[in-house]
């Protein structure tokens, strides 16, 4: 039962005239909830959570610095699966969604580089350590640059999604190997205080403005994704009897 | 196997008969690794402490600038269509494109790799050690490579792209193979970080050449 619904889901969505229509009625919903959810997160952690006893007030970059990594690193594994879905089944759908991923996901990793490095200087005296955590960040930058790069040079759109999404599932589990080869150097990151299983070790008080940011983050990630792939759609779909009437037709 | 036979010898053979691609590669690599004496400085202790990185830096970009023209050849006399299209599966003639590959290019820098490392001043205790995690790198360096190799062979501005596409892949193999060397130097417990060099080797050939048939298809359109 749940199996059947799975796999109508599946089939609808890989429609791209299907995927419009769903789009434009979730839209509207979805962008102003990510809107409020980001600014009451973010909002809540800059100004009302309190302060840290040891660090003051410079730990408050957190509440920009881990949802913009956990962003950029579940962004990289979308994209991969997405690359799977494109080059095993071919589905349209997955290779737009592959080419809509990427720019935020190489922004959200530039971003938690650049909040990591001000904030390692107050706290560990140094803007930048070549530990666990900040190289597999930066490699990840390199490989979304990577999949960036060769998405534009290929000029069919379909063959381009394919060929990313090869580069992409090789980096899922590039992504993982240099996260444990750094490991062995020594590591100056502090570990993951946020558990969804077990005991968390941060203070609730922090923990939940930090949640609501991520998750502000993940659904302003979601909005991204949607509408750069409903331009993709459209432009793809530019010769389709839908699309014609939609653009003369202005509007639903 | 016999088809993998057949590859083999052929890819072989036409490497053999253009002795510019196996022998650039090797002299990339001894060059550039002349230029860091040069450029840093040629005292004997500082060399020490920078070789091991140097070393397999060089060998890296060496594998990799070796690697950009791997499939342009195959792809512009019609030979990589005839591959794809042929009633066999396209990994056994990539692997034995890839295994020939290897043997004539990636080999000779491990066997020139101690000379190198004599003239990086690397104590002799250390030469083995040298040759081994090179021995074990080379191979994965060219097969993640010929993945992205695979996948910008016909587009014309392959050299830098391929770069980008690879080299972070290549940080792994990077960390492990220079850590050996470096372990080696400091008098540490080598055995352990060749095993993983091992088990890295071990995860590219058996699911690399898949990927790089997997690009193939992809490039030419099939």
């Amino acid at each position: 039962m749940v199996w059947q619904t799975i796999k109508r889901w599946y089939h609808m969505l890989g429609s791209p005239r299907y995927f419009y229509t769903f789009s434009s009625a979730l839209l509207p919903w979805l962008t102003p909830i990510a809107l409020l959810v980001f600014t009451v997160g973010i909002v809540w952690g800059l100004a009302f959570a309190p302060s840290d006893y040891q660090q003051g007030n410079s730990y408050r970059i957190i509440f920009i610095h881990v949802p913009a990594s956990s962003g950029a690193l579940m962004g990289y594994v979308a994209m991969g699966v997405a690359g799977l879905v494109a080059v095993v089944w071919r589905m349209k759908m997955a290779e737009v969604m592959m080419k809509a991923i990427a720019p935020f996901g190489a922004a959200l990793a530039a971003i938690s580089l650049a909040t990591g490095a001000l904030w390692g200087k107050p706290t560990w005296g140094t803007y930048w350590q070549w530990d666990a955590r900040m190289t597999s960040m930066l490699i990840l930058l390199f490989m979304y640059v990577g999949v960036i790069a060769l998405q534009n040079v290929i000029r069919d759109p379909r063959q381009a999604a394919r060929a990313a999404g090869l580069l992409a599932m090789v980096g899922v589990i590039n992504v993982i190997i240099v996260k444990y080869s750094v490991e062995w150097v020594q590591t100056l990151h502090q570990g993951s205080t946020l558990k969804l299983v077990g005991e968390s070790t941060i203070n609730p008080a922090m923990k939940y403005p930090l949640l609501i940011s991520m998750l502000g983050t993940w659904l302003l990630y979601a909005v991204n994704v949607l509408v750069r792939a409903r331009t993709e759609v459209v432009w793809r779909e530019r010769r389709s009897k839908w699309v014609r009437k939609l653009v003369k037709g202005g509007g639903q | 196997m016999s088809v993998f036979r057949a590859a083999l010898s052929r890819e072989l053979l036409v490497l053999w008969r253009s002795p510019a691609e196996i022998i650039n590669p090797l002299f990339f690599f001894v060059m550039v690794i002349s230029l860091f004496p040069l450029a840093i400085s040629p005292k004997p202790e500082l060399l020490a402490l920078v070789a091991p990185g140097v070393l397999w830096v060089a060998a890296l970009l060496a594998v990799m600038l070796s690697l950009d023209g791997l499939f342009r050849r195959d792809q512009e006399s019609g030979v990589l269509e005839l591959l794809l299209t042929a009633p066999v599966m396209a990994v056994v003639p990539v692997s034995a494109k890839l295994l020939a590959h290897w043997l004539l290019t990636g080999l000779p820098l491990v066997l020139i790799s101690p000379v190198l490392a004599h003239m990086l001043q690397l104590p002799d205790g250390v030469l083995g050690t040298v040759m081994l995690s090179l021995l074990l790198g080379t191979p994965a360096l060219t097969i993640i490579g010929a993945i992205g190799a695979a996948l910008t062979v016909g587009l014309n501005r392959g050299g830098i792209l391929l770069a980008v596409l690879v080299l972070p892949l290549y940080i792994p193999v990077l960390i492990f193979g220079a850590g050996a060397v470096s372990a080696a130097v400091d008098g540490g417990a080598v055995n352990g970080i060749l095993a993983i060099l091992g088990a890295l080797l071990a995860l590219t050939v058996s699911l690399g050449p898949l990927a790089v048939a997997a690009g193939l298809k992809i490039s030419s359109g099939n």
